[in-house]
């Protein structure tokens, strides 16, 4: 950018204030509303799926297919029904119990790890931050396979067990957690030491209470995940039991193919704890989402 | 600014450091520190690396091992040596799967890169409601996998569904947009870029905002208009971002969305939806065929490392010089 041409315009807004700031002004209102229009209609057709799925769930079966919006009669019989038909309240407390427990465990041992990664010195700590972090290009699905050799190997298959511990140990919480505690300033930490305290009790009475609100977002993340999962639990149960609430809708729709109305207030059932964590956590979500990988 | 690899290969910031000279007067004492950080912080990663060397590292070298394997059932495991390689080259499904998987590729790297770059440069100004625009574009992100087949199943279904009436009504006839083998991937595509475009505006948005806000003030003064402002500023400074976002989103369209195809198409109709990742799913879950399934997974491992390099070549280690 050439620099004279910059002087010039710089001294304008001073010369004639009035009319260019109001001009500036009506055109950036003009930005603004343009701006909510064409933003607002693409995201009402981007969550339109979303609303229809619910308000369809409130339809009766003649009306479940008509392109109206909200139901004429509404009610409540399509989740009577879904409850009544298969057993959800138990694939509900399925993916309860397995998405709790992955979430705190996980939280748990990954920020031990991180803690030690970031604030401790000892000989091949860069050697095994590289190797945790490598595991983070290869995905899930690519090792879905060798994954379920290994667990039938271990006996784990069919068993809350075979569906918690696989999904704890990943490389995403290490690797955001560690770049949090190497922020962290060491004079917190030299007083501990001063004191004569031992590592844990750093780690427990320093670290983790300053790690609330990294703990927050990266649970909310946890927990989604392991709440919507679904290839791990197709391929790691066959017992209808431990079905998860994910494999209870497909397995539901088989059975309904055709009744969309149930299968549509299944699916909501499945979606609302997600889009209530999501709305109450949305900017805890978000802040974790964009910091991921980028800092 | 840098990515996650490039923080990688930083030198960590050593907080102790002066701590250890400051705490032992002598020799003995300072060793016998360094022992116990070093016994703890051993204990302190214990539990993951147990679990990763588990659940991840052997899967990871076993899915190699087992590419020279031909697994029966559940029981026997034969060295069949390069066999299951050498059946890949010459199996016509997995060769039309990886056509596919390129097609795929090049059509969804930049489909999801431009929407959500795109959304990005929308939502990053301030204007009413934004906020909760912001949100509701990362919605369909948040449910699961099974709930988009579901509703999508149900708006595309033929004939009587959603999107068929609507086309109706404006005197067209819906392809059967599942079941005909020329719309099922486009199709596909198109879900997939919907729920997954919020993620990747949440990731460009926070590249945008990293640029400091004088930059565009000046451009501005000096009556940049808004393609030279995006060209001179924007795009260079968000160079790291677009980098993280080609290298995570090859990784994911090339092994995610699993979940999809196995509800939404089963690979089909046709085949036309089975992309290699599904390939990979089926020869192991549907026939049973664990060491073919595990030699093209593994061939797929190769082919992402070797993305990744390149991109890292490319791009000097993910590190970019700012132009001002």
């Amino acid at each position: 950018m050439p620099s004279d041409t910059a002087a010039i315009p710089r001294q304008a807004p001073s010369a004639t204030p009035a009319p260019s700031a109001r001009r500036r002004r009506s055109w950036r209102r003009r930005k603004a509303s343009t701006l909510l229009v064409v933003v607002g209609v693409i995201t009402i057709l981007t969550v339109f799926p979303l609303v229809w799925m619910v308000t369809s769930s409130f339809k009766g079966a003649d009306e479940v297919l008509s392109t109206d919006l909200l139901p004429s009669a509404p009610t409540v019989d399509n989740f009577e029904y879904v409850f009544s038909a298969a057993p959800f309240g138990r694939y509900l407390l399925n993916s309860f119990i397995v998405s709790v427990t992955v979430t705190v465990v996980a939280l748990f041992f990954h920020s031990m790890a991180a803690y030690a990664l970031a604030r401790l010195r000892f000989p091949g700590r860069d050697a095994i931050f590289m190797g945790i972090f490598s595991t983070l290009l290869v995905t899930a699905p690519v090792v879905l396979v060798p994954l379920f050799l290994v667990v039938h190997r271990l006996g784990l298959l069919n068993s809350y067990a075979g569906l918690i511990l696989p999904a704890i140990f990943s490389a995403f919480g290490i690797f955001l957690l560690r770049q949090f505690y190497l922020a962290i300033p060491a004079e917190l930490e030299e007083a501990a030491v001063l004191d004569g305290c031992g590592y844990w009790r750093i780690y427990w009475s320093i670290i983790v209470p300053l790690s609330r609100s990294i703990f927050a977002a990266l649970a909310v993340l946890f927990f989604l995940a392991n709440w919507n999962a679904f290839l791990w639990p197709l391929v790691a149960t066959t017992d209808t039991d431990l079905q998860v609430v994910q494999l209870g809708i497909v397995s539901f729709q088989d059975q309904n193919t055709t009744d969309w109305q149930y299968v549509l207030a299944a699916a909501t059932v499945a979606a609302v704890p997600t889009l209530l964590a999501f709305a109450i956590f949305q900017r805890r979500i978000v802040e974790s989402i964009k910091t991921s990988g980028l800092k | 600014m840098s990515t996650p690899t490039t923080s990688a290969t930083e030198p960590a910031s050593r907080p102790g450091a002066p701590r250890a000279t400051d705490a032992g007067p002598t020799g003995g004492a300072r060793s016998a520190r360094a022992r116990r950080e070093r016994r703890a912080a051993y204990l302190f990663m214990a539990p993951n690396l147990i679990g990763l060397t588990i659940f991840v590292a052997i899967p990871m070298l076993l899915s190699i091992v087992l590419a020279f394997f031909r697994v029966d059932g559940f029981g026997g495991y034969d060295f069949v040596g390069f066999a299951n390689f050498e059946r890949m080259f010459a199996d016509p499904y997995f060769l039309s799967s990886l056509g596919r998987t390129l097609l795929y590729l090049l059509v969804m790297v930049p489909g999801l890169f431009l929407s959500g770059l795109g959304l990005a440069l929308l939502v990053r100004n301030k204007f009413p409601l934004v906020g909760l625009f912001r949100t509701a574009l990362f919605a369909p992100n948040v449910v699961s996998l099974v709930v988009v087949a579901l509703i999508w199943q149900f708006l595309l279904t033929d004939d009587v569904g959603f999107i068929a009436r609507l086309l109706d009504r404006v005197g067209l006839t819906a392809p059967s947009w599942l079941g005909d083998p020329a719309f099922a991937l486009p199709t596909v595509m198109v879900i997939t870029i919907w729920f997954s475009m919020g993620y990747y505006m949440l990731i460009f948005l926070a590249g945008l905002q990293d640029i400091p806000r004088e930059y565009y003030e000046v451009a501005s003064i000096d009556g940049a208009g808004p393609w030279t402002t995006f060209r001179n500023i924007t795009w260079p400074l968000l160079k790291p971002t677009s980098f993280f976002i080609l290298l995570t989103s090859t990784i994911a369209v090339m092994t995610g969305g699993l979940d999809l195809l196995v509800i939404l198409t089963g690979g089909g109709p046709a085949n036309s939806t089975t992309l290699v990742i599904y390939y990979v799913y089926q020869q192991a879950f549907v026939y049973g065929e664990f060491g073919y399934a595990a030699a093209i997974g593994s061939f797929l491992v190769v082919i992402l490392l070797a993305w990744s390099a390149l991109l890292f070549a490319l791009t000097k280690g993910g590190r970019f010089t700012h132009a001002q």
